[in-house]
Order: C-alpha cells, then sequence, then structure tokens
C-alpha cells in the first residue's frame, strides 16, 4: 500500500538495520494469500475489553472509552474481526521487562485487550488513557501517547498492525513513526477522534477510531 | 483500481488505515496465542520449525513476533467458520477440527523461534475452482518488530520437496540460486531450519505486505 510508511526511514533509526535492503518480490493472489485466520468468542472473553478491570482494583489514570467500526477498502463492515490492543500505563510505562523507563508500573494494569466486531464491524474497549514516554531515538525524543491495534481484515494480505493517537497531541509533529506516513490524510486517519456520543457521564471521555483495512488482494465483489 | 471504484472510495473518504510499528512491546497484547502451537504435541505428522531472527549488523532480534499461516495436508481452504458477513476463507484440515492453520511465535533472548505443525499440503494457485496450477507446499510468514514501520513478508518452503519446488511459480520467478536457497528450509537435527536476515548480502527475499 503506498499510504503505508516505508521500511527505512533514517529518522526512525531502528529501521537502519532492520529494513530489507533489497527489491520485495510479489506474491501471485494464491490460496494462502486469499484465505486467513479466523477468531472466536473462544479466543477473547467478557473482560479482555476493559481494560480497567482485569486486577484486583481499579488503574491509576483517566478512564476512556475507545471504539470505531472496522471496515474493509470497500467500505463493508468486518464483523466477527479480532481487534488486539496494547499500551503503557497512565504514568507511560509497559508492564514489559524491556521497559526500563522510570515511571511507576501499575499492579492494577497489564495494558492488554482483545474483542471482536460485532455484526455491524464495531468494536468497543474501555482503558486507560496511555502516558508519553520517552524512547532513545533521538535527543529528548517521547513518543506521543498511543495505543498499539492489531487486525487480521478478510485475508493474509489484509493484515494491519497500527497505532491510534490522540487529537491535539503536541508530541505528533516530533514522532518520527507518526511523521514517516507521508500522506497528511493517511497519518490524520490515525488519530482518534474526541466524541461526547461516547463519552458516558461522570464516567469516561469517548474516543472513536475507525479502521480501514484495506488488503492488497481484497476484491471488491460479494463476500462469500 | 478503475476510475469508478477510486470515486466511490473517494465519496465514501474512506483512507486506508496505514500500518505503524509494532514496537518492542508488541509480546503485551499478542502473547496470549503466541506459544508457536499450530498443532498440539503429540499430533501424528507434528514437524517442528525453528531458526533465528538477524539484523543487518548481524545482531540478534530478540524481539520479534513472526505469525505462520498455511494449509492443511489435505484441504487447503474452505468457507469461514466465523460468523456472517466474516468473509473470509479459513484453513481445513481432515486430521484435525480444530484445526486453524494459523499460530505465532516471539524470538527469545537469543533471537531465535520456534513453531509446531503439520506439512502444508499443495495448494491451487488462485480459485481452485478455475486454476489447476499449483504451487508447491509452503508456510506464509509475516514478522513483526521494533524497526519495521510495517510488517515484512516471506515464505517458508521444505528442503525435501526438489520436484514442487522447482515447479513452484514463486520460487521460479526468484532468479538467483543462493536467493531461492533462502526461501526453503532445510532438515536438521530431527526437524526443518529456516533463519531469517532482515537486511544484508544473505538477506532473506520478502515480498510486498
Ligand atoms: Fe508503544
Amino acid at each position: 500500500m503506498t499510504l503505508d510508511p516505508p521500511y527505512l526511514y533514517p529518522d526512525y533509526r531502528s529501521t537502519l538495520t532492520r529494513a530489507p535492503s533489497k527489491p520485495l518480490l510479489t506474491l501471485p493472489a494464491g490460496a494462502t494469500e486469499l484465505s486467513g485466520p479466523v477468531f472466536g468468542e473462544r479466543h477473547v472473553g467478557a473482560a479482555a475489553a476493559d481494560l480497567t478491570r482485569q486486577g484486583d482494583g481499579e488503574p491509576i489514570g483517566e478512564r476512556i472509552v475507545v471504539h470505531g467500526r472496522v471496515l474493509d477498502a470497500a467500505g463493508r463492515p468486518l464483523a466477527g474481526q479480532l481487534v488486539e490492543i496494547w499500551q503503557a500505563n497512565a504514568a507511560g510505562r509497559y508492564a514489559h521487562d524491556v521497559d526500563r523507563h522510570p515511571a511507576p508500573l501499575d499492579p492494577n494494569f497489564a495494558g492488554a485487550g482483545r474483542c471482536l466486531t460485532d455484526g455491524d464491524g464495531i468494536y468497543r474497549f474501555v482503558t486507560i488513557k496511555p502516558g508519553e514516554y520517552p524512547w532513545r531515538n533521538h535527543p529528548n525524543a517521547w513518543r506521543p501517547a498511543h495505543i498499539h491495534f492489531s487486525l487480521f481484515g478478510r485475508s493474509f494480505m489484509s493484515r494491519l498492525v497500527t497505532q491510534m493517537y490522540f487529537p491535539g497531541d503536541p508530541l505528533l509533529a516530533f514522532d518520527p513513526m507518526y511523521q514517516s506516513i507521508r500522506d497528511r490524510k493517511a497519518a490524520e486517519a490515525l488519530v482518534a477522534t474526541f466524541e461526547l456520543a461516547s463519552t458516558v457521564e461522570e464516567w469516561a471521555l469517548g474516543y472513536r477510531f475507525d479502521i480501514v483495512v484495506a488488503g492488497r488482494y481484497d476484491t471488491p465483489t460479494e463476500e462469500s | 483500481m478503475t476510475t469508478t471504484e477510486a470515486q466511490e472510495e473517494d465519496l465514501l473518504g474512506l483512507v486506508a488505515t496505514p500500518s505503524q510499528t509494532a514496537g518492542p512491546y508488541l509480546s503485551i497484547g499478542t502473547q496470549w496465542n503466541a506459544n508457536g502451537r499450530a498443532v498440539p504435541e503429540g499430533t501424528p505428522g507434528e514437524i517442528r520449525l525453528s531458526g533465528s531472527v538477524t539484523d543487518g549488523a548481524g545482531v540478534a532480534v530478540t524481539d520479534a513476533l513472526l505469525e505462520f499461516w498455511q494449509a492443511g495436508p489435505d484441504v487447503g481452504f474452505g468457507a469461514g467458520s466465523g460468523p456472517p458477513g466474516r468473509g473470509v476463507q479459513a484453513a481445513r484440515w481432515t486430521g484435525w477440527t480444530a484445526w486453524t492453520g494459523f499460530t505465532r511465535a516471539l524470538t527469545n533472548a537469543d533471537g531465535r523461534y520456534s513453531m509446531w505443525t503439520v506439512k502444508p499440503g499443495a495448494t491451487a494457485l488462485g480459485d481452485a475452482a478455475v486454476s489447476s496450477e499449483m504451487e508447491a507446499p509452503h508456510i506464509n510468514v509475516s514478522i513483526f518488530a521494533r524497526g519495521l514501520l510495517q510488517r515484512l513478508v516471506t515464505r517458508i518452503y521444505f528442503g525435501d520437496e526438489a520436484e514442487r519446488n522447482g515447479a513452484d511459480p514463486v520460487l521460479r520467478g526468484v532468479a538467483d540460486a543462493n536467493e531461492r536457497a533462502r526461501l526453503v528450509a532445510t532438515w536438521i537435527d530431527g526437524g526443518y531450519r529456516f533463519d531469517i536476515r532482515l537486511q544484508g548480502e544473505e538477506e532473506t527475499p520478502f515480498f510486498v505486505p
């Protein structure tokens, strides 16, 4: 997809030794490309969509609702789609051994969730607004607040892992990952919209993040 | 894409959501099903596939997620078993009803991965109903990691399938024999070995994702 970032983007230093250096080959639209894994209720569980209820107590931070529609390239809703998310806690710390940022861990926040989209392609998570965090990419480098998203789409060729950002974040202008997307409209598609309609009174702010999972070999024909 | 389709997309205001890196902490969200097992232990015909992932500097990639997608030994792919509207061709295998054709594995502190599966059968190129051209047994692989702004895609073929590999349209399309060999797992110590090099002279051939 031309709207995706390039593999080599020197401002994001890790790409220097990990981006492939040879031209990419093309896979045919074979049976393996046109098919993909199917997930069901047994893969998610009731608690998985509410990241504020996975510990013994409530996590610290600003409670938020993150929801949206998952569509294919033709704008059709993707029902029964597995949506996985992971994120830092409110202090900008991941519950991960490799994260050495000296911000507090939250014993009540693991930072992982998943759910299936409903018949209209709609997903909904309750979580905590993640904190910004420093990384060693360049002097005074800070990641804008974000939630990692993973979706499978209609086939192997539509697999998507991306990040959702928050509106008005001043760090977006300085973030090599966000800036690696050259098309402004495509980059802005990663910024959620604050939404009063999904804000729960005296409980949680609502954010909307619609996702278009556009596989290279997706056809605009009727689904089977 | 035809002009009409492009115009329709414009009317819908649809922008394909772009990829971003899975980052160094991808295991938090994916480890729940990243045990590398496409089949349970003791499955007849079970094979182990393992290898290393290294970067362009020869350094072990210790924070990668590999995803494997493949046909079963016999049927290949069929209508999806998911909810109506899912519209995906799912993996089928008469040997095990719970077969999904999918598994994941995280690389360890040495940059190594392992997965267990059954060898896929040959699959039709394109729609089996209209195509007689076959592809040699293969596993499609997605690689996610810090430093990869979008996933890498490669294929694993099997070294003991010389005849079918020789007729495979994808392998035939790779002119350089050394490069072709980097798409083929070799049988070593009772399992298949497939090393992945992200960058450099020995780079694994990757496909447009
Ligand atoms: Fe992150």
